[in-house]
């Protein structure tokens, strides 16, 4: 299965070398987004180059790897990132969320906490997060230079005006440090608690957009609002139906023509786990098939 | 009944199959051979070429066969291929006056040293479908061609160099490093050489459309084809440890010099400016689409108004290299369905918010 | 610099090429007195203008303000930061065009509220109270303050940037041709405006206008341009009874033919 011909991690050691002082430039300035000469790759820009780069250029052989998409290791890109891994460093891959090494990710944190010594990769689409209210590169970079947020600011009163609340439920801006505005990838909301303080280090790979950031670990982290109207997390009525947790992220699956529906976890793994330990939710037993797995 | 399924990994290796089934298409029909495109699609892995950014026309023979004709999707894989590549070293500048002309025309004088060589060009041909080719047949050859010039031919723009009419191309630092694309992030302001190598991987339809737009009046240049000249030069390398150059082969490329209205101040007299493009292979729409947007790239230091989109750097380059377009645009393929649920939970919350009143009036109204 | 003057401007001069836009032009600025600085277009009244504040850089001279708390700065010589905080708080500049010094895209009420949220105001509630205070000051209806500028009238617009500016309590305003493109009985009205709001917050202004009548009206001062030279400084009704130079004389006689 491994490809012949290519490098450990797919990327030629100059190239690692290059990301990794990319990625130590970020760590030293937690949330600063740091150009670096995103390569193109066999997967398409958009589809997580940059969190490959970002992966390929940190893994060793003795790492156990872990790929999600969605929260679920078995969605489609998913798969085809974690072979991408498996073709070249022929690593130990896992499901299980603490006993991986490196985990990527695309548009969610696991709900799992995180311990020491884990490296957590965001794949982000667009690393700016004042990209929507000035679309000029040489202008937003000035900004974060002057710390020149109010606009930042602007936008979540603007929603508060026009709709009673913050419209915005997922790649929710959140400032790192105390200093950096930064966009924590189009993780819902839910997640952005998880981000403050995190004992993980926490990286962001943007290969299109040519940008890497950095949480290090134990690092604030703080969702923008205001004081009269404080950050909130999204929120169900209904527990997962296979497992029964009521504190995990809910994946809405329609399930006839009637709209008949049911919430899951989208967390595979913490959804398999809680009910091999015994945990059953109200449709533990007849959800169907292809969402109760093996 | 509708079942979510989330896709595994044997969804993937079915798909695989079945693309490969298609890429082979009906069994009866001979398969397509690489050489075969490499010589009778050759315009196709021209293209290839350039945007893939790798000059090797069998290898983006084999891109397009792979691709089932699909140029962005080969190009993809020819860039995918290159960061494979082991870099040697960086050539010495081409020199287009020592080429070995195939083509070399000049909009701005009736006739010049050298002469009008027409070449291969579609350009007088009348676009009637041959059906004659439908069916395979022998080619009738082309007259004698004159033997090659040994001598180089001279460029229009040295032409007008002589008299001094034409602007000269300002090298601030002679010895300074030569930016390069594929090993920096683009920064801006964007020096020229970084534009020039941006759009020169660029998709041609993209750069297309931008330099017809400064046809229209969506740019200020009033460009003549000052030269275009298709034939291939030496590619040369100077190794540390010999420390002379030497020839590694010859490549071809289309060049295209435009020449723009002379722009004058009271201060300075008037002379031509010019817009330049440069592709691998037989490539002049593209060599002139660039150089229509090379120039119009350059209008703020022309001091000439900007704010057009041709004009505008970060809109153009950050927009032109048609395998991260086509990666992001595809990508939301993927699935979204986590953040849409956020959107959805946003919604009905605002609705619920806003709909207490709505139910007095419907209670009201039973 | 003397105790009380507000800001000095020293020798400011800027060259074009070889035209020169303003030719080493000074004056005072005394706390609450409002300047007007006139001239034809082209006079070079809204170079001199972009060249106090900051937006394009002067060829020589200094301009020197006293800040609240940290004595005498060249305002030439601060910092990017330190300027775009100046321009966000102790200073206030009114373009001609409205469009120019508004977001168009968002109420008016976040375009009154933006320079308090720039400044590290947090509490919305506050925020949209000052707005809807504001709102009131500059004679708009506050049931507009969620309606986007876009939908108000030339004036509205002109009077909603004025709001914008003078949020954060500044103490210089810099006015470029305020009431330009207005019509007359809009602009009227805006004078007014202008008049009670100076008083009433004791604003020192600048206000640049080719437009005598505007001087009248609201200058204490008046200093007249002519091809980016000083011509005349001084009271503005001295200068409008008996004009000393021979541009002053020909500006002022065309005042009194309107």
């Amino acid at each position: 299965m491994s490809l012949d011909g290519y490098n450990f991690g797919y990327l030629d050691e100059q190239t690692k070398r290059m990301i990794r002082r990319a990625i130590l430039k970020a760590v030293a300035v937690p949330g600063y987004q740091v150009p670096f000469a995103s390569r193109d790759m066999p997967l398409p820009y958009g589809w997580g180059t940059g969190g490959i780069q970002v992966t390929a250029a940190c893994i060793g052989p003795n790492d156990v790897l872990k790929v999600i998409d969605q929260g679920a290791d078995d969605t489609t890109n998913a798969i085809s990132i974690r072979h991408f891994f498996q073709k070249t460093t022929r690593v130990a891959v896992t499901e299980a969320t603490e006993q991986a090494t490196i985990i990527q990710t695309r548009h969610r944190t696991p709900e799992t906490p995180l311990h020491e010594g884990q490296i957590l990769v965001y794949q982000v689409p667009i690393p700016e997060p004042l990209r929507w209210l000035e679309p000029r590169e040489t202008e937003t970079r000035k900004m974060h230079a002057l710390a020149d947020y109010g606009v930042m600011h602007v936008k979540l009163y603007e929603d508060l005006a026009r709709l009673g609340q913050i419209a915005t439920s997922y790649n929710y801006p959140v400032l790192v440090n105390g200093r950096y505005v930064m966009a924590p990838s189009p993780i819902p909301k839910f997640d952005n608690p998880k981000l403050d303080r995190n004992p993980a280090l926490q990286l962001f790979g943007a290969g299109r957009e040519k940008r890497i950031y950095a949480v290090p670990p134990y690092t604030a982290v703080r969702s923008l609002d205001f004081e009269d109207h404080p950050f909130e997390i999204q929120q169900w009525d209904e527990v997962c139906g296979l497992c029964g947790a009521g504190d995990s992220y809910l994946d809405e699956v329609i399930i006839d023509d009637r709209g008949g529906k049911l919430f899951c976890c989208s967390d595979s793994d913490y959804c398999t786990r809680r009910r091999a330990a015994g945990h059953l939710g109200p449709h533990g037993r007849d959800a169907p098939e292809a969402l109760r797995g093996p | 009944m509708y079942v979510a399924v989330k896709g595994g990994e044997q969804a993937i290796d079915a798909a695989h199959r079945w693309l490969a089934e298609e890429r082979r298409g009906d069994p009866a029909v001979p398969e397509l051979d690489v050489d075969q495109i490499e010589q009778q699609l050759k315009i196709a892995c021209d293209r290839v070429m350039n945007e893939g950014s790798l000059y090797d026309r069998p290898l983006a023979a084999l891109a397009i066969k792979q691709a089932q004709g699909d140029l962005i999707e080969a190009a993809f894989l020819l860039r995918a291929y290159r960061t494979t590549l082991p870099r040697f070293g960086y050539g010495e500048p081409l020199d287009t006056a020592r080429m070995a002309i195939k083509r070399r025309i000049s909009a701005t004088y009736k006739d010049l040293p050298g002469g009008q060589v027409l070449g291969p060009t579609f350009d007088y041909t009348h676009r009637l479908l041959d059906f004659k080719l439908a069916a395979e047949g022998a080619v009738e050859p082309a007259p004698e061609r004159p033997a090659t010039v040994d001598e180089a031919v001279p460029r229009v723009v040295d032409i007008l160099n002589h008299e001094g009419l034409i602007q000269a191309e300002p090298v601030e630092n002679p010895d300074a490093q030569v930016g390069d694309l594929t090993r920096e992030p683009l920064l801006f302001p964007a020096g020229r050489e970084m534009r020039l190598q941006n759009l020169a991987r660029g998709d041609e339809g993209f750069l297309l459309a931008l330099g017809y737009s400064t046809q229209r009046g969506f740019g200020s240049t009033h460009p003549f084809v000052g030269e275009i000249r298709v034939g291939e030069v030496s590619v040369e390398l100077v190794p540390g440890e010999l420390g002379f150059p030497i020839d590694l082969g010859e490549i071809e490329v289309t060049e295209c010099q435009l020449v723009n209205q002379f722009k004058g101040s009271k201060t300075e007299p008037p002379q031509f400016s010019r817009g330049y493009g440069l592709a691998f292979g037989h490539s002049e729409r593209k060599a002139m689409a660039m150089a229509l947007v090379d120039r119009a790239l350059r209008a703020e230091e022309m001091g000439e108004e900007t704010g057009l989109p041709a004009q505008d750097q970060e809109f153009v380059l950050y927009h032109s290299d048609n395998v991260q377009a086509t990666g992001f645009v595809e990508h939301l393929k993927l699935p979204h369905y986590v953040d849409f649920q956020g959107e959805l939970e946003g919604i009905r919350r605002m609705r619920a918010a806003a709909s207490p009143i709505e139910d007095a009036d419907q209670e009201a109204a039973e | 610099m003397s105790e009380s003057r507000l800001l000095q401007v020293e020798g400011l001069t800027k060259r074009f090429g070889r035209t020169v836009a303003c030719d080493d032009v000074s004056f005072d600025l005394w706390p609450g007195e409002v300047l007007a600085v006139v001239g034809e277009s082209g006079s070079g009244k809204t170079t001199l203008l972009n060249a106090i504040s900051g937006h394009v850089a002067p060829d020589a001279g200094r301009v020197l303000y006293r800040t609240r708390h940290e004595g005498v700065v060249d305002v030439l010589q601060l910092s990017e930061p330190a300027r775009r905080l100046l321009m966000r708080t102790d200073w206030g500049l009114v373009h001609q065009n409205p469009r120019d010094g508004l977001r168009l895209a968002v109420s008016a009420g976040a375009n009154i509220g933006e320079r308090l949220m720039a400044v590290g105001d947090r509490h919305y509630g506050r925020i949209r109270g000052t707005a809807l205070d504001w709102l009131g000051r500059i004679e708009i209806d506050t049931d507009r303050i969620d309606d986007r500028p876009q939908t108000f009238s030339g004036g509205m617009q002109q009077r909603l940037q004025i709001a914008r500016n003078l949020v954060t309590g500044p103490r210089v305003v810099f006015m470029d041709e305020p009431t330009g493109g207005l019509d007359v009985s809009v602009q009227a009205r805006l004078l007014d405006l202008l008049r009670q709001l100076v008083t009433r917050l004791s604003l020192s202004v600048v206000i640049v206008t080719h437009d005598l009548a505007v001087a009248r009206l609201l200058s204490h001062r008046m200093m007249v341009m002519q091809r980016g030279r000083v011509v005349e400084l001084g009271l503005t009704d001295q200068i409008l009874d008996d004009p000393q130079h021979p541009y002053s004389q020909l500006l002022v006689a065309s005042i009194l033919q309107t």
